[in-house]
């Protein structure tokens, strides 16, 4: 499903990732593990295409087609979500007519008809039961004055909404309690089916628990230097990163 | 995100005024210019009363004297006065009874814009006059609302059938003395809709002026009057487009409200004057004096005003909050693309006891263009427990326009609590991404942001003109992102 070989990327012209390579098949569950600064984000980002990284080396196919001729907006309707690290606040934008006009695009970009207010509003309903989220959140402007749980609750929500294909989930963890990060990996787990992949990055083994990866890549300085199965993320956890940083130093 | 900048600043440029276009139909001009005779001639071309033609003159001699304001934060070219013709009517086919008293060339006209003249045609709730260069061309419902005892005409038929309620309301809002653009319309206006609303009478359909410049070199003055008497009650709408010329065309009109006792007048435009090309060639200068009077106690006037046309925009609605507990609001949104300029707010003057003002201004700035707001909240002595509440958000999209904000404040009584809010924001090219990332074009993205900073003034307008501006933000805004 996705396919990338030998990625280089530089922000403000410095090098963050220094050749990438990695496999994603459908029905996977990657996690991508590192310590802060590691380049994590910055691989989150480019593949979901934002251009203020500029990507000097390499290639990203998504379903055998070159991912990097495309907008990001173009990678959004081809199936590709991002929960952000941290979800910006739109307001006076209502989560119903922010959500209603992205899955009315992505309805367009697919040759579908566009949902009715009314049909969209039942739809919607569905979704957040099936991901457990507060039902007064999409009364409000997205994602302004929610707290920290609340934005990347609604990360999964919008989640739910798109049904991607391919699901990067930056950093969903940080900054949750366990019961959110609960309710976070049982929406993800939810979610996942065999014709959908995650990409799960985080810092911490603690979301590990609940969405149990099939590989952990480790990222360190710009590069993957270690993966593995699931029995890698319990070894960051027992021993921290620092024998990653002293193997990938040698 | 340079490159996708100058990428969308060429889609602007590209960016067509949809009203842009020119009927052809023979006109009665009078020679350009303005000095007596020619006040004397539009007089004598609507055969108006003497007392109308001593007004006129008087506004004429008084208008000679004056100066055109410079305090605002605009940069006008000159104009030259000399160089207007102040009267240009369209000539119509000699006229038959009923439907087909419109020629068809202006019914064309009108159709184009989007105002059918025919009432079958017409949104079942919205009664039009329609104003092309200086003359009304068709007031529509005016029979079915006569059976009310609503008054709804052109100006012109006004002073010939109701010249006592003319001669009573005409320059009580805004004499002519009362400013430069005031006194020349004084002395040269020549059409414009007149509304009276009898007492306990709620009007019940939308009542609304469409104004077309069509003429070239033609300026255009017309006056409104809306009176509302006791407990009355009325919503107006006015629109207006004009087409595409590379001069500048001069836009001075007056608009007056009276409300009288617990009387409720809620007067909306929607403006899309021509704004000139992205160089700032030609467009309208429209410069406009819009006040009424909550004259009764418990009177209400309303101002909604969303603003995307004109090269230059000076224009200030004012309440003047006379009756005790009256009630005074401004909900505007002003739009300026490429190098339009914008001066526009409002005056709210606190008079009577418990009066009460609200303020919601949201200046939307793009291209190279200026905005600002200009705003006086004046409490007087008597004006116990007055309250006002303003808010002046502006937003701006790119780094090379510019939003101002002057809001004045006077008071005499301590009684009064008078709150401003004032907020200047950007849209960030984080808000975009997210946006993007969720499958939203950035075209569309900046749509959905704009209509939601915008919302709340939007939701003033009546529901069929909601619609109607909130497609016009997004084409006046194509493109510009920041």
């Amino acid at each position: 499903m996705l396919s990338i070989k030998d990625l280089k990327v530089s922000v403000a012209n410095k090098e963050i990732l220094s050749g990438i390579n990695l496999e994603v098949r459908t029905g996977e569950v990657h996690a991508i593990m590192g310590p802060n600064g590691s380049g994590k984000s910055t691989l989150a980002t480019a593949i979901a295409g934002r251009d203020t990284i500029d990507i000097t080396h390499g290639s990203i196919k998504y379903q055998g087609e070159n991912l990097l001729e495309m907008d990001p907006e173009e990678r959004a309707k081809k199936g590709i979500f991002l929960g952000f690290q941290y979800p910006v606040e739109i307001p006076g934008v209502s989560m119903v007519s922010f959500m209603k006009t992205a899955v009315n695009e992505h309805r367009l970009y697919n040759g579908q008809e566009p949902l009715s207010a009314g049909d969209f509003l039942k739809y919607m309903r569905e979704k957040k039961e099936l991901v457990e989220f507060d039902s007064q959140l999409t009364n409000r402007s997205v994602n302004e004055g929610f707290s920290g749980g609340e934005k990347k609750k609604n990360e999964i929500f919008q989640m739910a909404l798109l049904e991607p294909k391919l699901a990067i989930l930056d950093e969903t963890d940080s900054g949750l309690d366990i019961d959110a990060l609960k309710i976070v990996a049982r929406g993800v787990n939810t979610l996942k089916n065999k014709d959908n992949a995650t990409i799960v990055i985080t810092h911490y083994q603690r979301l590990l628990d609940y969405i149990i990866p099939d590989f952990v890549h480790v990222l360190y300085n710009g590069r993957i230097v270690k993966s593995s199965g699931k029995e890698l993320a319990m070894e960051l956890e027992e021993k921290g990163y620092d024998w990653i940083k002293e193997e990938a130093g040698r | 995100m340079e490159n996708n900048h100058d990428e969308v600043i060429r889609e602007v440029t590209q960016n067509e005024y949809k009203y842009g276009f020119y009927t052809d139909i023979e006109t009665d001009t009078l020679p350009k210019g303005l000095n007596e005779n020619i006040v004397r001639m539009i007089s004598a071309k609507k055969d108006e009363p003497e007392w109308l033609l001593e007004w006129r003159l008087k506004a004429f001699q008084h208008w000679k004297k004056m100066k055109m304001p410079e305090w605002a934060h605009l940069i006008i070219p000159k104009i030259h006065y000399q160089d207007i013709i102040f009267y240009a009517a369209p000539k119509q086919q000699a006229s038959l009874e009923g439907l087909d008293e419109v020629d068809p060339e202006l019914r064309k006209t009108f159709d184009k814009l989007g105002i059918p003249l025919d009432e079958q045609k017409r949104l079942s709730g919205v009664a039009v006059d329609a104003v092309m260069d200086s003359v009304s061309v068709k007031t529509t419902f005016s029979e079915t609302l006569a059976e009310l005892g609503i008054i709804f005409c052109s100006f012109s038929d006004a002073v010939k059938n109701h010249p006592d309620l003319v001669k009573k309301y005409l320059g009580s809002v805004v004499p002519y003395t009362d400013n430069f653009f005031a006194a020349l319309n004084s002395a040269v206006f020549s059409d414009g809709s007149f509304c009276y609303i009898p007492r306990g009478v709620r009007c019940p359909m939308e009542l609304s002026t469409y104004f077309r410049i069509n003429a070239a070199n033609t300026g255009q003055f017309e006056r409104t009057l809306l009176v509302a008497d006791d407990e009355a009650m009325v919503s107006y709408l006015e629109g207006c487009t004009a087409p595409m010329r590379d001069e500048n065309q001069l836009h001075a009109a007056v608009v007056e409200i009276v409300a009288l006792e617990k009387a409720e007048v809620k007067y909306s435009t929607v403006q899309n004057w021509y704004p000139g090309d992205k160089n700032g060639k030609g467009g309208i200068f429209n410069f406009v004096t819009k006040r009424g009077i909550c004259k009764g106690n418990d009177s209400k006037i309303s101002w909604t005003q969303v603003e995307t046309g004109s090269a230059i925009t000076w224009k200030y609605p004012s309440c003047i909050l006379k009756g005790h507990n009256s009630i005074g609001e401004f909900y505007s949104v002003a739009v300026t693309n490429n190098m339009q300029q914008a001066d526009t707010g409002t005056k709210m003057m606190h008079i009577g006891r418990n009066t009460r003002s609200t303020i919601i201004s949201k200046g939307i700035s793009a291209g190279k263009s200026q905005n600002s707001y200009r705003g006086l909240v004046r409490i007087l002595k008597n004006a116990e427990n007055a309250r006002n509440f303003s808010q002046c958000d502006s937003l701006l999209l790119g780094d090379r326009c510019g939003a101002h904000t002057f809001p004045y404040i006077e008071t005499d009584n301590s009684t009064s609590i008078v709150e401003h809010e004032a907020t200047t924001s950007k849209i960030s090219e984080d808000q975009i991404f997210y946006c993007n990332q969720r499958g939203i074009g950035t075209e569309k993205a900046i749509s959905l942001i704009v209509n939601g900073y915008a919302k709340e003034v939007l939701n003033k307008l009546p529901m069929e003109f909601a619609v109607e501006a909130q497609k016009l933000l997004q084409i006046s805004l194509e493109g510009s992102v920041g």
